[in-house]
């Protein structure tokens, strides 16, 4: 009998596996390659500079291994910084992708200017972050702001939304369900047109109320729309940061600092790399995590059409 | 199984392209050291022609940090001066606001790739030293006659060009905070319109009377420039917030508690400011709007002011408590190191030149920034403009009591930390004592490494 030693069987394989897919991996590698150099490669640095002192009170950067992390955890502002990300995606997130689908639905189903009602609910998504922030500025400028102006009419004045350490995180929120649900409502149309008419018909056949209809046959079957647009919002609420350089700078007293800012403050204000760079493998870190839970968690409920 | 075996094959095959990469970039960055130490084609192509004698190419960053078309003057003023040296070309890049301005020049010499001038804020200096970045100017100073050229430069504004005896930079477009009052509200209050508040307990007195009707009194901004703002304060109680050598601060002295406290009270006590934290651009055009009736900001906003007011205005010194001040503000000129010693050269021609005499007097009435040489409010132009409009010399008027801006090593969060606390006491958080004694706690940490 002849013995096959376990080092050929791999590269033949391997051989016949390239033989399938090579043409595949071929067509895949100019992305491959970018992704590579512009993901994993400048991770790779940020994880090992995350590792040195690299500020300016260091000519060159000098290897302190886990100091970086050890001062983020007791930095004051890291942890506030952290406990707003999290307000801020609690707040954002359910209630975003809440307004979407219902907008979604009401787009899907009203009878006269569908049109117009679409392209008034997706408008907000079309304006830059920096033009809603600007706007948004003025929405929330006390005395002549509009936000003020309402308030007036119920007797209430003086609201500084973006100077009270207790508003600002509310009043950015409201901005950013404003700016996002229209995005998010685009895919619930789409995911709507996909659910087959025969479910509805059936239903309609049958005599079930429209609630329910919606409980067991729309909502279910959005739920592959739903995985995916709640990991779009979820990491939005960590990736965004524009709004914040125009409206507050993070102030208060960083009560509207987020991580990105933060980051970009360490990094380009502070001058400290390394700092810089071991919160930007926190931020990493969440972000797996967050992705990680939806697609294990979440994904082996869904039931897929 | 499979798909793991290519997956790792076609990584290592991607490692080796990146590091083919690596090492090629490399041995271009070595050709360049030993070359002119840019990089950049144009660079290279325009220092081989500089050796041939012919044109020496400058890249020239600057920020815009005030209304008005200001991108136009300054590429006349570039143009002006290629006309007079036409060996030197000058490539004006707008790079944004002063803090998109310094990420992309310290990106820059990170990269050994600097701008060869630049405009940046005068508290960058400590910044730039700790990078090794620029040079010092005083063998150019010395041929143009040393201390003679220099004394022309008001010396306020030479504090932040100047550490350890030698000078880093040379003023530009610089400013004062000054007080902007509205004498139509003045008039309806029943106060004298020619006579704005000179003192601590005026400015309260005032403040509280001209407040009321969902109107303030009083507005002071804070986004972004808390630190600056809470510098008047220190300075007219006595001293100022940092020593001269960038390497101690002083932020938790009973003076600036004081100072602190009072601008804390004319919100919560007083009801004669709005609470909270008030942002940088919304002061002037709730100043421009009549919502308040006197305001704290940069000179630098004086001609969008001029422009833009539908009342009579005045402006004056920010009021006195022990004496007069105001810090300065405002962008200075910078030449960089790892640059041809021939672009320095070219590079001082031009920083002379856009401060000369007659262009820093054309600059001032241009932008509302104050002319940085005492001999531009000499000229025929100036005393014109003067007076046709003397809120003009305020600001310059104000500069006898004026000092360093905050700068330090570590710049950038020693002013967080401070901007910070200013806020935390500005929004109820902390007691103003409490919030400087955080605020001088933290600041001596991070300036720990730099006091060995």
């Amino acid at each position: 009998m002849k013995r096959t030693r376990p080092w050929l069987l791999l590269i033949s394989k391997m051989k016949a596996s390239l033989r399938r897919n090579g043409f595949a991996w071929l067509l895949l590698l100019p992305s491959l390659l970018f992704l590579l150099l512009f993901t994993f490669y400048p991770i790779l640095l940020t994880l090992r500079l995350s590792l040195f002192q690299a500020d300016l009170s260091a000519p060159e950067p000098v290897f302190t291994g886990l100091d970086n992390y050890r001062t983020m955890f007791q930095d004051e502002v890291f942890h506030k910084v952290m406990s707003n990300n999290v307000l801020f995606a609690l707040g954002t997130v359910p209630l975003g992708i809440a307004l979407a689908l219902l907008m979604a639905v009401f787009a899907n189903k009203a009878l006269h200017g569908r049109g117009f009602m679409r392209s008034a609910f997706f408008y907000p998504t079309l304006i830059p972050m920096i033009a809603v922030a600007n706007i948004w500025l003025f929405i929330y400028t006390p005395e002549y702001g509009f936000m003020s102006r309402v308030l007036s009419w119920f007797g209430v004045n003086d609201i500084n939304w973006l100077g009270t350490p207790g508003l600002v995180m509310w009043a950015m929120i409201l901005m950013i369900i404003w700016k996002e649900a229209g995005f998010f409502m685009i895919f619930y149309l789409a995911g709507l047109q996909n659910i087959s008419k025969e479910l509805y018909e059936a239903a309609h056949v049958d005599g079930v109320s429209r609630f329910t209809v919606f409980r067991r046959i729309t909502f279910p079957l959005l739920m592959p729309t739903t995985l995916f647009v709640s990991i779009v919002a979820l990491t939005n609420a960590y990736k965004l940061v524009d709004h914040l350089m125009i409206m507050t700078r993070g102030g208060p007293n960083n009560s509207s600092n987020l991580l990105l800012y933060y980051i970009y403050e360490t990094a380009f204000s502070f001058w400290d790399q390394g700092m810089a760079s071991a919160l930007t493998v926190v931020m990493i870190a969440v972000l797996l995590l967050i992705a990680a839970v939806q697609f294990f968690g979440l994904d082996r409920r869904i039931h897929y059409n | 199984m499979r798909k793991v075996n290519v997956m790792v094959m076609t990584a290592t095959l991607g490692m080796s392209v990146l590091a083919g990469c690596g090492s090629n970039t490399n041995t271009n960055n070595n050709n360049n050291d030993t070359g002119n130490g840019n990089s950049n084609a144009a660079g290279e192509a325009a220092a081989a022609a500089a050796d041939n004698g012919a044109k020496t190419e400058l890249t020239y960053y600057y920020p815009i940090a005030v209304g008005g078309p200001l991108t136009a003057t300054i590429e006349a003023m570039t143009a002006d001066f290629m006309k007079e040296n036409p060996d030197i070309v000058v490539k004006p890049v707008y790079t944004g606001s002063y803090a998109d301005t310094a990420v992309k020049t310290q990106a820059g010499v990170q990269a050994k790739q600097p701008p060869d001038v630049a405009v940046l804020q005068s508290t960058e200096l400590f910044s730039l030293l700790d990078m090794d970045a620029i040079i010092p100017l005083d063998d150019f100073i010395a041929q143009e006659g040393g201390d003679t050229y220099l004394s022309d430069f008001y010396p306020a504004f030479m504090e932040n060009s100047q550490t350890e005896g030698k000078t880093y930079s040379i003023p530009f477009q610089r400013s004062t905070i000054v007080l902007y009052y509205n004498k139509d509200r003045f008039k309806a209050a029943g106060l004298d319109p020619e006579k704005p508040p000179a003192t601590w307990a005026e400015m309260q007195e005032y403040a509280v009377k001209l407040a009321g009707d969902g109107k303030w009194g009083l507005e002071i901004p804070v986004t972004g420039y808390a630190y600056w703002m809470l510098q008047t304060f220190a300075l007219q109680n006595g001293n100022n917030l940092m020593t001269p050598d960038g390497k101690k601060v002083m932020f938790n002295t009973p003076e600036n508690v004081e100072g602190l406290q009072y601008w804390v009270d004319l919100a919560a006590k007083h009801k004669a400011m709005p609470g909270g934290v008030t942002d940088w651009s919304t002061v002037p055009s709730d100043f421009l709007e009549g919502k308040t009736a006197m305001m704290y900001h940069t000179t630098g906003n004086l001609t969008n002011v001029k422009k833009n007011a539908s009342f009579d205005f005045g402006v004056s010194f920010l009021p006195a408590q022990k004496q007069y001040g105001s810090p300065t503000g405002g962008g200075n000129f910078y030449i960089f190191k790892d640059i041809d010693k021939k672009k320095q050269e070219a590079a001082w021609k031009f920083v002379k030149f856009m401060t000369e005499t007659e262009r820093a007097a054309q600059w001032s009435m241009d932008t509302g920034y104050v002319a940085v040489k005492k001999s531009a409010y000499e000229t025929e132009r100036m005393k014109a403009y003067a007076a046709e409009f003397p809120a003009a010399l305020i600001a310059r008027d104000q500069l006898e009591h004026a000092a360093a801006e905050l700068s330090t090593h570590n710049n950038g969060r020693i002013v967080k930390i401070l901007s910070d606390s200013v806020q935390a006491a500005l929004t109820n958080e902390l007691t103003p004592a409490e919030a400087l004694q955080k605020a001088q706690d933290e600041a001596d940490q991070a300036l720990a490494s730099f006091n060995k």
